[in-house]
């Protein structure tokens, strides 16, 4: 572990500097624990792959004060049971007209389309991190089969809902945004909501799977979602 | 009621940030220069983090429908009540029927206006900040626009205060502009002689600039090698080297993660300074260790909390 001092009111917790479960493991402790402790002189906390960012207040904290917390933390082994691990589920219909990629995705590997869609809702996924943009989650654990470069020149506007994959990652976009990952298909769910307590649907440590449902399918959701909100 | 009839280039309501979101890709977003910002509700007599307005560049015409006291802070500008002109950093009373019309921004780039009593609009997430990207928070979520109706809370009980007149702020914003910056957390993967080159260019702010943050240009800013780095949390003002070699410095409305080496951090202290660069305007950088940077905000808080001691 090595604790950097990222800015005067910052401090970088890594852990390693590769993708690998048990980084990540160590990540989410740490997350989770300062998270728990709600100390007001720490403002935000950017977990990422191998590292979590502390942002805190230094007129009222010193960075090697949080450091010796930081220690103490890590050296704490998180028992098993503390959290109960999240498994949520995301419908996508991966109809071509949401699926704007999908068709080259599938050339680009010369499988089948529906391979596609078979190979990305086969696997659980971990939400590594959110970034980007609110309740953008990264998601490991993508196929090997399905890992795609990322379009040349990124879209100026991808709808919300949309499903990517981008090298070994895939993820949703949560609201209207530019992006250049690859889409595969949409999903009918609210992903960002700023009135719900979180207001992101996907959470830093949780398991994603995704399920194809038909167009009718999709569209009954989109309708109950929209009644729901009046 | 506040109406707005010329929404200005781009005017927002903000507050402090949003802080305790980054784990969810939120940035704090809040007012640019935090500093004039909290000056503004300061001299209303509001608690120091009460809605408020930022104008940028070019201001707005707004007309009350009630009486107000205002204050304006921050980028000089022009402002007319009435065809008379009005002037800054101090309390003014508004008239019910009044037009103030704010011009362009003369010598730095943002201008705050803040209400007695505050705005009042609806705290997303415990803050009434606009997030422009997400499209959340202060009014509507969004800039305002002509024809916007803004309610001014209540201010019973509260009073204006008066600077001293050997305390009015040196808001010097004059181009080339020196930021502190102490080293970033990539600081290994450039060379001594990169970082003589950094602290020695005077760049320009192109104008791909705003909120999100600011895209200089000058030498070419090179990491010694082409490797990638694993995303990681990005403090505000982090001056990141994408592939480019144009470095960039992170601002309020910020990605929460990113992939660029970091040479360097704008220490807290200047970030109201990044708030007032223009597109056009040039600036250095020079280092501080970390303690200064953290004595720097010290006297500045110290400064802002005796400003109106002996009023």
């Amino acid at each position: 572990m090595k604790l950097l001092r990222a800015s005067d009111s910052s401090l970088l917790v890594q852990f390693g500097d590769v993708v690998a479960p048990e980084f990540h493991e160590r990540v989410l402790a740490l997350f989770r624990s300062l998270l728990t402790e709600r100390d007001a002189r720490i403002r935000n906390l950017h977990p990422a792959y191998a590292s979590l960012l502390i942002d805190f207040d230094p007129l009222h904290m010193t960075h090697d004060e949080l450091s010796e917390r930081v220690r103490r933390l890590s050296d704490m082994k998180p028992r098993a049971n503390d959290v109960t691990e999240r498994l949520v589920t995301i419908q996508v219909c991966y109809d071509a007209e949401f699926g704007l990629d999908l068709a080259d995705v599938a050339a680009y590997h010369s499988i089948s389309i529906e391979e596609v869609v078979r190979l990305h809702t086969s696997v659980t996924y971990l939400v590594y991190f959110l970034g980007f943009s609110p309740g953008f989650a990264y998601l490991g654990g993508l196929a090997e089969k399905l890992q795609t470069p990322r379009l040349a020149t990124p879209r100026t506007s991808v709808p919300a809902g949309s499903v990517g994959i981008a090298g070994n990652q895939t993820g949703v976009y949560p609201l209207d945004s530019p992006g250049g990952w690859r889409i595969i298909g949409r999903t009918p769910l609210t992903m960002f909501d700023k009135s719900a307590t979180p207001p992101s649907r996907l959470q830093t440590g949780d398991r994603v799977q995704f399920t194809a449902v038909p167009r009718s399918s999709f569209d009954e959701m989109v309708q109950s979602a929209q009644q729901k909100e009046k | 009621m506040i109406r707005v009839k010329d929404p200005g280039f781009l005017t927002t309501v903000q507050d402090r940030g949003r802080y305790g979101f980054s784990h969810l890709g939120i940035s704090p977003a809040g007012a640019a220069d935090a500093l004039s910002f909290r000056l503004a509700n300061l001299l209303v007599g509001n608690d120091e983090n009460a809605p408020a307005i930022e104008m940028t560049l070019f201001g707005a015409t707004m007309e009350f429908d009630e009486p107000a006291v205002i204050a304006v802070t921050g980028a000089e500008c022009s402002i007319a009540t009435d065809g008379t002109q009005a002037s800054c950093a101090r309390a003014l009373s508004i008239a019910s029927g009044s037009v103030l019309r704010f011009g362009r921004m003369m010598n730095g780039a943002r201008a705050y206006l803040a209400f007695q009593g505050g705005l009042d609009v609806p705290l997303v997430m415990g803050s009434a900040s606009t997030h422009l990207a997400a499209g959340f928070g202060g009014f509507e979520g969004r800039a305002l626009r002509k024809g916007d109706v803004l309610r001014i809370g209540n201010r019973n009980g509260l009073r204006p205060r008066a600077l001293p007149p050997n305390k009015l702020p040196s808001l010097d914003f004059t181009s080339p502009v020196t930021l502190r910056v102490t080293r970033g957390v990539q600081q290994d993967w450039f060379g001594s002689d990169v970082f003589a080159t950094f602290f020695s260019t005077e760049f320009s702010v192109t104008d791909q600039s705003g909120r999100t943050g600011l895209r200089l240009r000058g030498e070419r800013i090179v990491p010694k090698n082409s490797s990638q780095l694993l995303t990681d949390g990005i403090p505000l003002g982090a001056v990141q080297i994408p592939e480019d070699a144009n470095p960039i410095i992170l601002f309020v409305d910020q990605q929460t993660t990113g992939g660029y080496p970091k040479i360097a951090n704008v220490i807290a202290a200047d970030m109201q300074r990044v708030g007032q660069l223009r597109p056009r305007d040039r600036l250095r950088f020079s280092e501080v260790s970390v303690e200064e940077a953290v004595q720097l905000l010290r006297t500045q808080e110290l400064w802002l909390k005796e400003i109106f001691e002996g009023e």
